[in-house]
Parts: structure tokens; sequence; C-alpha cells
């Protein structure tokens, strides 16, 4: 029986060891890129709800104020989702009988709370606090985008650590005045910077070192 | 002597040439989310202890809160022996206004208007007919009222028969001082639409129509 491999399988042989290795390397990093990208984490993915209420109409055609139904946005570490009693304040009389506000009828009638679908999701490590974002003049469009634009709402921001970092470390740059937070169409002015510097010191906005501290965020 | 020697001795060659068992062992270890889905009810998270589903529990009809004792009965209630109150239950400062028209803005200028002639985009649209509070009636309402109203919301007609609620309760989503600093906030709207010139210091009125 003769040679069934030629003399320079011996390089090919040698030069797949190596092709195995940058093969699993890859595979790594697709696998890093893949779960890290907007298509695994839904963003810009509008979640349907089981009622389909517009924050695009109410908020942004109507002007009712973001606290009107997130009440406790400013007290509490959590934004409320509105109480079915909040939706039937309105439309116990307006839009009665039509068909999109029957689950919201159904669910006042039997005490029974829509089930709405959650949106943005933060990990049980970390402790995230609405109200004292908000009172320190983090306006909600810095994190959740134009809601008063969205029919359905989506994330428009994955939530990364170092997207939350980011404003940790430079407070000033992100920053608005206090009346200015639940105003969805607020621009940043040309002098932010300067602005922010003096708002950080104003409203005792932590030193980015204390900012930044680990147990800030894990705790 | 040869026994006293593992056979399995750990040379370089031998690492090079099993280490990557190891490697394969990593793949064994499916990615464990327990820190990132912790065994704990946070707020609105279902739970399957409770019949009904939910984790967040309602409050158990009596329950009084740390603190949340309603001792003042004119602050919670606004009444006076069963009469609305005309006077506050606190001082009336600037801060107190600015809270009112702040939580005025967000609450009731929805269907009331800015201003308070009852002229809204939601009253336009919804087709109701929310009240001005530039009427006589309720220019001549005592302060009490409006935090009555703010506090027990409106019944159309009778409620046993044919009435409904025009005006949901408040409640129990604007606190007692701030139903209080609305209303002292109504009264400075009322007083500002109603006003003439005497109302203007002589030295500001140079400014009026600028």
């Amino acid at each position: 029986m003769g040679q069934i491999f030629p003399r320079n399988a011996n390089r090919l042989a040698w030069l797949s060891v190596f092709a195995g290795l940058l093969l699993v390397a890859e595979l790594v990093l697709i696998l890093a890129v893949y779960f890290r990208s907007n298509y695994f984490r839904q963003i810009n993915v509008a979640i349907e709800q089981p009622v389909a209420f517009s924050h695009q109409l109410h908020n942004g055609v109507l002007g009712i104020d973001c606290r009107y139904c997130h009440v406790s946005v400013n007290q509490s570490y959590f934004a409320n989702i509105p109480a079915t009693e909040t939706c039937m304040t309105c439309h116990s009389q307006i839009k009665t009988y039509s068909p999109k506000i029957a689950p919201v009828l159904e669910s006042y009638a039997t005490g029974k709370p829509i089930e709405w679908n959650k949106v943005h999701r933060v990990p049980d490590f970390v402790y995230f606090n609405h109200a004292i974002h908000v009172n320190k003049g983090v306006g909600c469009s810095t994190c959740h985008g134009q809601v008063n634009e969205m029919p359905v709402v989506w994330q428009q921001q994955a939530m990364f650590m170092g997207w939350c970092l980011n404003c940790h470390r430079n407070p000033e740059q992100y920053v608005r005045p206090r009346d200015e937070v639940y105003n969805m169409e607020y621009v940043a002015p040309a002098n932010q910077v300067a602005l922010g510097r003096q708002l950080v010191a104003e409203y005792g906005i932590m030193p980015p070192d204390q900012l930044t501290n680990c147990w800030v965020c894990h705790r | 002597m040869q026994a006293l020697h593992s056979r399995w001795r750990l040379s370089p060659a031998r690492l090079l040439r099993y280490g990557w068992v190891g490697f394969l062992a990593l793949l064994l270890a499916a990615c464990h989310q327990d820190m990132y889905n912790q065994p704990k009810v946070q707020t609105y998270d279902p739970s399957t202890f409770f019949a009904d589903g939910r984790g967040s529990r309602p409050n158990v009809p009596g329950t009084v809160a740390v603190g949340a004792a309603q001792t003042d009965t004119y602050l919670y209630t606004g009444l006076i022996n069963g009469v609305e109150g005309d006077v506050m239950p606190f001082e009336v400062t600037r801060a107190v206004l600015e809270r009112g028209q702040q939580q005025y803005n967000i609450w009731c200028a929805v269907c009331h208007g800015e201003a308070g002639y009852g002229l809204s985009a939601v009253a336009q649209r919804g087709g109701i007919v929310p009240a001005s509070f530039h009427q006589q009636r309720l220019r001549d309402a005592p302060i009490g009222h409006f935090f009555v109203i703010i506090t027990n919301g409106v019944y159309r007609g009778d409620p046993e028969k044919d009435g409904y609620q025009s005006m949901y309760s408040y409640a129990s989503r604007i606190s007692a001082e701030d139903r209080w600093a609305i209303a002292a906030y109504i009264r400075a709207l009322q007083l500002s639409q109603n006003a003439t010139l005497e109302d203007v210091p002589p030295e500001q009125r140079a400014n009026l129509g600028q």
C-alpha cells in the first residue's frame, strides 16, 4: 500500500492547529457580540401590550404629564405602572365603549390587574432608583428616549454597565434643570457642560469617584 | 523502584496533550442566571405563593402605615363639624403655591386647563365638560370645598340610581398636603383671572401689557 498523504500534509496538520485555535477565538467573539447585540437584547423592538395604549397620543398629543400615571417616579425606586383606576379616571367617560378599552373595563370590574409586559429589565443584582435620578435632574428622555412619539413602547437603549457609568462619570454632560426633567422635547443647550457643572453643584450630585463606587448600584 | 513513581506524572508534554480536556469541561457548565433572577419578589413580580398570583399585596383594610396615622382631621377631611372649612390647615407660603401650581399642572390641568376655565385638549377630544373655576359658585366656595372634591371626587346624580362619578377621587394619588396646595393654587388662579388694575401695585402697573 502506498502513501495516502503527501509529504506537505505535515504543514497542513500544523496549520490546522492554529486554524482550530482561531476558530475557538472567533466563536467566543461571535457569542460575545451576539449577546451584546441589539437583536439579542430586543432594543428598538416594540413590545406588544395587552391594551393598545399609546404614549404618543396620551403624552405627545394630549400633553398628559408623565407623573399623572407614573405617580411614584419621584417618590420611590420604582416608577409605577398606573392602577386600572387611573385609566378609568378618564375612560369611565371617554371612549367607554371602544373595544380597545374593553380589557381595562374588565380589569376594573373584576379587580384583576392588567398584566403589562415589561419593557425595561434591570438585573436583580443592580439597584436602580428612579426617584434619585429624576430629583437630581436626569430627564425621562435621557434614558427612555422619545416615549412621547412611541405608539407602542420600545427600549431604545441597551442598559450596559458602561452606559450607566458613562453618566456616573460625567453627570454634567446629562443633567438638566429640575423643571425640565419631564419635558420630553428638551434639547440640551449649547452650554450644557457649564450649566451641568452648575447643576451638579446645586443639586449636590456626588463627585464621580463616589458615584462610580460599586456600592452605588450593587448593594 | 519503579513502582514508587506515579505513572501519571505531570510532564509539560502531557499537559499539552490533555490540557484541552479542561477547556471542554467549561462547555458543560451552563450559564447560570441565579444572580440575574434572584428568588425574591420585587415590585409587580408574580408569585405562586398567593392564590391570585400577585407578589405585591393589597393593603389589609384598616392598615395604618407607621407615621401615617391621620390625627389631624381637618388636614385629611377638609371638614369642620361636617362643613367645608374656609381656612388652610397650614400657612400658605410662596413654596406652597409653587408646589400647588406644579401639582395642579400635573393632575388638574389635564381636564380643567392650565388657566382653570375647563378647557383642555382632553376635554375637547373626549367631549366632557369639566367645571370652570371662574364661575361665581366656585369663586364663593370655601377653600375646603376644593380639597373635599379632590379627595372624594364628584358624583353626577344619585349613585344608587343612574348617577355616575364624573371625577374620581385623587386621595390615593395626591398626598393631603399637596391637595391643600392645589386648593390654594386654584384660589390664586381665581384671583388672577378676576384681578383689576387696583390689585397691581402702582409701581408695577407700567409693566402691564408688555
